[in-house]
C-alpha cells in the first residue's frame, strides 16, 4: 500500500533542481506581451480624466486600456459582480486597476504603468463624511458601509437572560489584524490565443474552473473555448483562491486585442497593494462565568473590514462566527456578524477563512476569565471543552452554537496526552519560579485547542471529479480537480491511485490540472483538496478496476471478487500477471481503461441565514503548547519551544501532514506576532514589501519544536479514514500569542489586555497597562 | 563564468541586473524573483571568486559586479554527472520544500553555506523566507547534508582571466577611481548595490552614468595600527564583521542581524555610510566608537567624526566628486553596548538601533558615547543624555536621569515600523538595559532556553 508512507512531496526533485516549472517560467512563443496595471492614488473619488499620452508614447508599449475598451464583461468578482476589472468611473481604494499597459517586456509595461496621469475628485467640490474615504471599522459602522442589509446573528439559548443571571460577568473588546499571504511565488497568468477565439491559460490559481468562467465572460464566449491549465503554485494559502481573476482576464483580453500571447505578473510590492488579504477583525464580547471559570453565557459581536468588494467576504465571516465556540461547550451563546465595507483591499480567502479569527475570540476570553479567577487558562479552557465523544449515537449529544452534533469531540484526550508529553505542570511551576528570579526578562506558556469544521459552507462546492486512464503498458495518467500549491496534494492522490491498482508510485503519472480533463471543479480550498478530490479518483480507480477485473475474472474462470491488485501484480484465480499484462489483456479485450469519478461531500445541511443545521462533515482537532520569553523593557520576545499533537485522522502521508502542521504553525503564530498590516490615514497600505511587513524568518521558529500525530483514524467516512490538514493547524499558532499574554501576566496585577498582532510594541503596551511603566 | 562556462557581455546595460539577464536572456529559470528588492532570498545564486564563495541576491545585482568572478546557479548545483548536492539530496530526504518556490534560493544558500563550512544554519539562511515549511525541515536538511563533504566541482570553479574584466565605468584603483568621479561628479557610484539596486528595481530610476567600484581592490579591507583599524570603504559588512567581532562582541552580535548573509556579502560600511540613512545600523555603531570618516576628492583628503559628516535627512558633508574613502575606528577597551530593535529579530530594519559605549572607572561613567539611529533625521548623538551620565556614579538613579533626558534629545516620528511614544521608551529602556547588564542582570532574549 502506498497510502500512510511518508513519500516526499511528488516534485521535491525538481524542486531542489530548479526545473519545476511556474507559470512565469514556462517558455512563452516570441512575440509574448507583458502586462501591468496603473492603480488609482486615492482611495474613493469618482476618475475626472485619464490622460495616458505618456503611457502609450513610452518605450516598448504595445497598447494601454482603460474600462471603455473592455468588449465584455468588465467584473473579475468571485461573488458579486462588483468588482470590476478596471475601474469604471468611480475608485474603491490605493491600487485598484485603472488602466491595463501591455508592452514588450514585463519592465517597460510595468514602467509605463507609472506614466498615466489619473485625475479623481470627491463629486462634489467640498469633500464631505460621504466622500471621505471610509478605511476604519469605526468609519464603516458610523457610515453604516456594509455588505448584506444588516449584521448576521446566530444564536442557541438565551444569552441575555444568561448574561443577567452569571455569577461573574467581564466584558471586553480584541483587535485582530490581517494578514497578508505572501506566497513566495507572486500572482502570474499566461494566455495563448488559439484559433477560432479560443484561449489556453497559464495560471497560478487555486481554482481554474473560476478563471475559466471569468475569462469566458470577459472575451464573450461559452466555458468551451477558454481553457485553463495549471500545474503548481508557489503557494496559495487562500490569496489564489480569487485574487488571479485579475491577471488571467487581463491577459486574455489583451491576447484578443492583440492576437499574441500575454503574460502578466505582479511586482511584490503590487502585488501587495493590488490584492486582498486576510480579514481584520474587532470582536467585542461579554461573557458570563461561574467561579470555577465554566462559561454560562457569551455574546460576540464580530466587526469584520472586508474592503471595497464583496469577494469571499460573506462565507469568512460566516465561518468566524461557526468558529467562535472553537472547542467549547456553550449553552446560551449569540454571536452577531457586521461586514463592513471600507474603501481598502478586498479582503479574501486566507487559510482558516475567518477560522482563526472567530477562535482568537473565544481564546481571548479563556484567558481573560482565567486572569479574573487567578486560574490556569487550561483550567478553564478544560473546564468548557465540550466531551468527548465516546459514543457518536449518544442522545444526549451536545451541539455548536449552530446546533450540530459533536459527535467526534477527542480534545480531552488529545489534551491530556499532551500535556503529560510536554511536562506542561511541572514546566508551568518551574516557569512561575524562574520569573520571580528575573527582574527583566519573563517567560510565558499556553495551550490552546483546534476544533476545525470540514467542507465548504456552502454546500454545492463539495464535489469534485477526477479521470484516470490506465494505457496499455500499464502506466496510469492521473487527474482531478484539485491544484497544486504545495501542501502535497498530488503526491497523497497519487498514493491512492498507486494502492488502489496496487502498482508502485513510478507507474503514476500526476499532471497539470486542466479544466479540460475535470470540469466544473472547486476551489482548492477549505482544507478540502485531498477529501474531495482524493473520494473522486478512488472512485475512478475503483470504476476501472472493476471492468479490469470483470474481465480477469472471466478470462481466467474466478469470481471478480477474487481479483486482487497488490506489489505491481494482478492476480485472478491462479493466475499471476503484471499490472502492465493485466492492463494490455484488458485493453485487447476491448474493455475500457478511462474513466471519470466523482464524489459529493455525504450529510450536510444548513441554513447559512439562521446558522442552523450541519454545515460539516467532521471536525479535525488539535493543540499545541507553547512556551515564550518576553523582554520587558523593549517588549521584544522569542518562542522557545511548541509541542503540538494534531489530529489528521489515519493519515494519508504523516510527512507531508507534519509539514503542513510545522509550517501551519508557524504561519499562525506570525499573524499574531510579526505581521503588521499598516494603512496610512489616506487608506496607502505602507507594509507593501518584505522590507516592511515581516512574516516569520528562519530563527522565528521554535527553538524545540515537537510535532506528533493523533492516532486515531476519523471516525466519518472519508478518503482512508484521514482528515484534512490545509488549514486546522494554522490555529495553533495562536498558542504563541496566548503564552506571550502569559508572560506579559507575570509582570503585575492588571489586565494585560494584549492586542493582536503582538509586535513588540504591542508587548510592551500590554506590559504597561499590567504593571505600569518600567523604570 | 556563469555554471562553468565563460561569458563576455558588451552590449548589456550595466544596470540590468543577474536575475532578469538569467532568466531573460539565459533561460535560466530555476533563479526565482520572490521581491526584487533582495529581502527574501528566492533568487540567492553562489559567487565564487579568489576569496572563495558568496551567497548573494541576483534580484540587487548588477552585471558589471560580477567581472571576474564564478557565478553558480540552481541549474548548476548538481555534479556534471547528474548526482545531487548533499543539500539538495537533504532537501528531499528531509521535507524541506513544500511549494518549491523559495527552494532554489535557500538550496543556494545552504550549499554555499556548506561550502564554507558554516553550521550556524539560523545565520546562513536568515535571509531567506519560506512559507510553507515553517523552517522546520530545511534546518533538519541543513544539518544533516553538514556532515557530508563539499563537492569536489565546486571546490575548483574556474575564474575569469583579469583581462576580460576592464570596462570604461569600473575603475580598478582608489586614483583611477577619483579622476573619473571627478570628471564625472554626478556619476551614482555603485558598492554592493543593496540600496541602489532597489532605486532601479522599484523606483525605476534611469541611473544615467555610473561608477562601479567592486574592482577598486585597494578601496576593500581593514588595515591594522597600534591605534585604530582603517575600513577601506569597500569593505563588507561581512568583513567588518569578522574583523570586529572579537574586539566588539556587541558590534558583532548586531551585525549578524545586518540584513541577511547575502546582505552582508554586498553592502559596503562605505555605501551605508554614503548614502545617509538615518536607519542604517553601520552608523551608530561607528560613531559610538568614535569613528572618523575620509573623505576624497581627486588628491584632496578631508576627515571628520563620522556624526558631523550627518548634517539632516538627506543631506550630508560631501561635496560634489568626494568620495567615502574609508572609516577609521579607534582602539579602546571594549564598553560597547549595540541594541538592535526591529519587527523581527533577523533581516529586518531597525526601528531603534541604539549603541552605546559606555566606559567606567572607579564606579564612574567616563566620557560616554551614545549614538542613536531611527530616532532623528540622521544617525545622532544623544549630547543631553551623554552629559547626564559622564562622570557620574554608576547607579540606576543616574541612569533613569539619561533617560529622562534623552527625550530633550530626541523627537521621534511614527511610522510602520513604530511609533514615535515606542521609540522613545525602547531607546530610554536600552540605557536601561545597558545598566542591568553591567550590574550583572541577565537582559538576553537569546540566552534563555525553555
Amino acid at each position: 500500500m502506498s497510502v500512510a508512507k511518508p513519500l516526499p512531496h511528488d516534485t521535491a526533485h525538481l524542486h531542489v533542481t530548479g526545473a519545476a516549472r511556474y507559470v512565469d517560467d514556462i517558455p512563452s512563443p516570441t512575440g509574448t506581451l507583458h502586462l501591468a496595471f496603473g492603480t488609482s492614488p486615492v482611495a474613493r473619488g469618482e476618475i475626472t480624466s485619464i490622460d495616458l499620452e505618456k503611457a502609450r508614447n513610452a518605450s516598448g508599449v504595445i497598447a494601454v486600456f482603460t474600462a471603455a475598451d473592455l468588449p465584455f464583461e468588465n467584473d473579475v468578482s468571485p461573488s458579486n459582480h462588483d468588482e470590476p476589472l478596471l475601474a469604471e468611473g468611480t475608485v474603491h481604494y490605493i491600487g485598484q486597476p485603472v488602466f491595463l499597459v501591455v508592452a514588450t517586456s514585463h519592465i517597460a509595461a510595468r514602467a509605463a504603468a507609472r506614466l498615466g496621469d489619473i485625475q479623481i475628485t470627491a463629486q462634489t467640490p467640498i469633500l464631505t463624511i460621504d466622500q471621505a474615504p471610509i478605511l476604519t471599522i469605526d468609519q464603516a459602522l458610523a457610515a453604516n458601509s456594509r455588505f448584506e442589509e444588516g449584521p448576521r446573528i446566530y444564536a442557541k439559548g438565551d444569552v441575555q437572560t444568561a448574561l443577567t443571571h452569571a455569577t461573574l460577568r467581564l466584558d471586553g473588546q480584541l483587535e485582530i489584524g490581517g494578514q497578508e499571504h505572501f506566497y513566495l511565488e507572486g500572482q502570474a497568468a499566461l494566455a495563448l490565443p488559439g484559433e477560432d477565439g479560443d484561449m489556453l491559460i497559464h495560471s497560478s490559481t487555486q481554482h481554474p474552473t473560476e478563471i475559466q468562467h471569468k475569462v469566458a465572460e470577459a472575451i464573450g464566449l461559452p466555458m468551451h473555448a477558454v481553457r485553463v491549465e495549471t500545474r503548481r503554485m508557489g503557494g496559495g494559502f487562500g490569496g489564489k483562491e480569487s485574487q488571479g481573476n485579475a491577471l488571467a482576464v487581463a491577459c486574455a483580453i489583451s491576447a484578443r486585442a492583440t492576437g499574441r500571447p500575454c503574460k502578466m505578473r505582479y511586482d511584490r510590492d503590487d502585488d501587495m497593494i493590488i490584492t486582498g488579504k486576510r480579514h481584520d477583525f474587532r470582536i467585542e464580547y461579554a461573557v458570563g462565568f461561574e467561579a470555577d471559570g465554566r462559561l454560562t453565557a457569551l455574546d460576540f459581536t464580530h466587526y469584520a473590514r472586508c474592503g471595497w468588494a464583496m469577494d469571499l467576504s460573506l462565507p469568512v465571516a460566516d465561518r468566524a462566527m461557526l468558529h467562535a465556540d472553537n472547542a467549547y461547550h456553550l449553552t446560551d451563546v449569540r454571536i452577531t456578524s457586521h461586514r463592513l465595507k471600507t474603501n481598502t483591499q478586498s479582503a479574501t480567502a486566507y487559510r482558516g477563512f475567518g477560522g482563526p479569527q472567530g477562535i482568537v475570540g473565544i481564546e481571548r476570553v479563556m484567558d481573560h476569565v482565567a486572569k479574573h479567577l487567578g486560574l490556569d487558562p487550561l483550567d478553564v479552557r478544560r473546564a468548557n471543552f465540550y466531551r468527548d465523544s465516546l459514543n457518536a449515537d449518544a442522545p444526549d449529544m451536545q451541539t455548536t452554537p449552530y446546533q450540530q452534533p459533536v459527535k467526534d469531540c477527542i480534545i480531552n484526550a488529545l489534551t491530556e496526552r499532551l500535556i503529560e508529553s510536554a511536562n506542561y505542570k511541572s514546566r508551568r511551576a518551574e516557569i512561575a519560579e524562574w520569573n520571580t528570579q528575573q527582574p527583566i526578562l519573563k517567560r510565558g506558556i499556553a495551550l490552546t485547542p483546534v476544533k476545525f469544521g470540514i467542507s465548504f459552507t456552502l454546500t454545492h462546492l463539495n464535489q469534485a471529479g477526477a479521470l484516470v486512464h490506465v494505457y496499455q503498458d500499464g502506466s496510469i495518467h492521473l487527474n482531478h480537480g484539485g491544484t497544486e500549491m504545495g501542501q502535497g496534494l498530488f503526491q497523497k492522490i497519487a498514493q491512492v491511485a498507486a494502492s488502489e491498482f496496487g502498482v508502485p508510485m513510478a507507474q503514476i503519472k500526476i499532471t497539470a490540472t486542466d479544466t479540460a480533463k475535470v470540469p466544473n471543479t472547486s476551489a482548492t480550498a477549505a482544507s478540502s483538496g485531498t477529501d474531495l478530490n482524493g473520494m473522486a479518483v478512488l472512485n475512478a480507480c475503483e470504476t476501472i478496476r472493476s471492468r479490469m477485473s470483470d474481465h480477469l475474472a472471466e478470462a481466467f474462470c474466478c469470481p471478480p471478487e477474487a481479483v486482487t491488485f497488490s506489489d505491481g501484480q494482478v492476480t485472478a484465480g491462479d493466475k499471476t500477471l503484471t499490472f502492465a499484462e493485466a492492463a494490455q489483456l484488458s485493453y485487447q479485450a476491448r474493455v475500457s481503461l478511462s474513466a471519470t469519478g466523482f464524489y459529493k461531500t455525504p450529510d450536510i445541511k444548513w441554513d447559512r441565514i439562521k446558522g442552523v443545521g450541519q454545515p460539516f462533515f467532521y471536525f479535525a482537532y488539535g493543540a499545541a503548547i507553547t512556551e515564550v520569553v518576553i523582554d520587558t523593557l523593549t517588549g521584544e520576545n522569542r518562542i522557545l519551544r511548541a509541542d503540538i499533537l494534531h489530529d489528521a485522522g489515519q493519515s494519508l502521508n504523516p510527512a507531508l501532514d507534519v509539514g503542513q502542521i510545522e509550517g501551519g504553525y508557524v504561519q499562525g503564530a506570525g499573524w499574531l506576532t510579526t505581521e503588521e498590516l499598516v494603512w496610512d490615514d489616506k487608506g496607502a497600505l505602507k507594509t507593501h514589501a518584505p522590507a516592511t511587513y515581516k512574516i516569520p524568518a528562519c530563527s522565528d521558529r521554535p527553538d524545540v519544536f515537537n510535532v506528533t500525530l493523533w492516532d486515531q483514524p476519523n471516525p466519518a467516512h472519508t478518503i482512508y479514514r484521514s482528515k484534512a490538514v490545509g488549514e486546522p493547524p494554522f490555529m495553533l499558532g495562536i498558542s504563541a500569542w496566548s503564552a506571550l499574554a502569559d508572560a506579559v501576566a507575570s509582570c503585575g496585577s492588571g489586565y494585560a489586555d494584549l492586542q493582536t498582532p503582538a509586535t513588540a510594541e504591542a508587548v510592551l503596551a500590554a506590559i504597561t497597562r499590567t504593571c505600569g511603566p518600567q523604570g | 563564468m556563469l555554471n562553468g562556462s565563460p561569458v563576455t557581455l558588451t552590449d548589456t546595460a550595466p544596470t540590468t541586473t543577474l536575475l532578469d539577464w538569467l532568466r531573460d536572456a539565459r533561460g535560466l529559470n530555476g533563479t526565482k524573483e520572490g521581491c526584487n528588492e533582495g529581502d527574501c532570498g528566492a533568487c540567492t545564486v553562489m559567487v565564487t571568486d579568489d576569496n572563495g564563495a558568496l551567497p548573494l541576491n541576483a534580484c540587487i545585482l548588477f552585471l558589471p559586479q560580477l567581472a571576474g568572478k564564478h557565478v553558480t546557479t540552481v541549474e548548476g548545483l548538481a555534479a556534471p554527472d547528474g548526482t545531487l548536492h548533499p543539500v539538495q539530496d537533504a532537501m528531499v530526504t528531509h521535507h524541506g520544500s513544500q511549494c518549491g518556490f523559495c527552494t532554489p534560493g535557500f538550496v543556494m544558500s545552504m550549499a554555499t553555506a556548506h561550502q564554507r563550512g558554516e553550521k550556524d544554519h539560523d545565520t546562513a539562511l536568515a535571509g531567506n523566507l519560506c512559507r510553507c515549511t515553517g523552517y522546520a525541515p530545511i534546518i533538519r536538511a541543513a544539518e544533516a547534508a553538514a556532515a557530508q563533504p563539499a563537492p569536489p566541482h565546486l571546490g575548483s570553479l574556474a575564474l575569469p582571466a583579469p583581462a576580460m574584466m576592464q570596462a570604461k565605468q569600473q575603475p580598478t584603483t582608489t586614483s583611477e577611481l577619483a579622476t573619473l568621479y571627478a570628471a564625472n561628479p554626478d556619476a551614482t557610484l555603485i558598492a554592493g548595490a543593496t540600496d541602489v539596486g532597489l532605486w532601479v528595481t522599484k523606483k525605476m530610476r534611469d541611473l544615467g552614468e555610473v561608477i562601479f567600484l567592486n574592482q577598486c581592490t585597494d578601496l576593500r579591507g581593514i588595515t591594522e595600527t597600534p591605534d585604530h583599524w582603517r575600513i577601506g570603504a569597500m569593505t563588507t559588512i561581512a568583513d567588518v564583521e569578522k574583523t570586529l567581532h572579537p574586539h566588539f562582541p556587541s558590534l558583532g552580535t548586531m551585525l549578524r542581524r545586518y540584513g541577511s548573509a547575502q546582505v552582508r556579502a554586498a553592502a559596503t560600511l562605505g555605501g551605508n555610510i554614503a548614502n545617509g540613512s538615518p536607519i542604517g545600523d553601520g552608523s551608530p555603531a561607528m560613531i559610538a566608537l568614535g569613528a572618523n570618516i575620509h573623505l576624497r576628492m581627486e588628491d584632496e583628503r578631508r576627515d571628520m567624526p563620522l556624526e558631523d559628516f550627518f548634517i539632516a535627512y538627506g543631506k550630508q558633508d560631501r561635496k560634489r566628486g568626494e568620495f567615502v574613502e574609508a572609516i577609521t575606528v579607534p582602539k579602546q577597551a571594549d564598553t560597547l553596548y549595540c541594541n538592535k530593535l526591529s519587527k523581527r529579530f533577523d533581516q529586518d530594519i531597525s526601528a531603534v538601533c541604539g549603541c552605546l559605549n559606555l566606559p567606567i572607572e572607579n564606579n564612574h561613567f567616563g566620557a560616554v558615547r551614545l549614538a542613536f539611529g531611527g530616532m532623528a533625521g540622521t544617525p545622532s548623538r544623544a549630547p543631553l543624555a551623554e552629559a547626564a551620565l559622564s562622570g557620574q556614579p554608576v547607579t540606576l538613579s543616574t541612569v533613569q536621569t539619561a533617560m529622562e533626558t534623552l527625550a530633550e534629545d530626541f523627537t521621534p516620528l511614527s511610522d510602520m515600523r513604530a511609533s514615535a511614544q515606542y521609540r522613545m521608551t525602547a531607546a530610554q529602556n536600552m540605557l536601561l538595559r545597558a545598566y542591568h547588564t553591567i550590574t550583572g542582570t541577565q537582559t538576553d532574549l537569546q540566552e534563555v532556553r525553555a
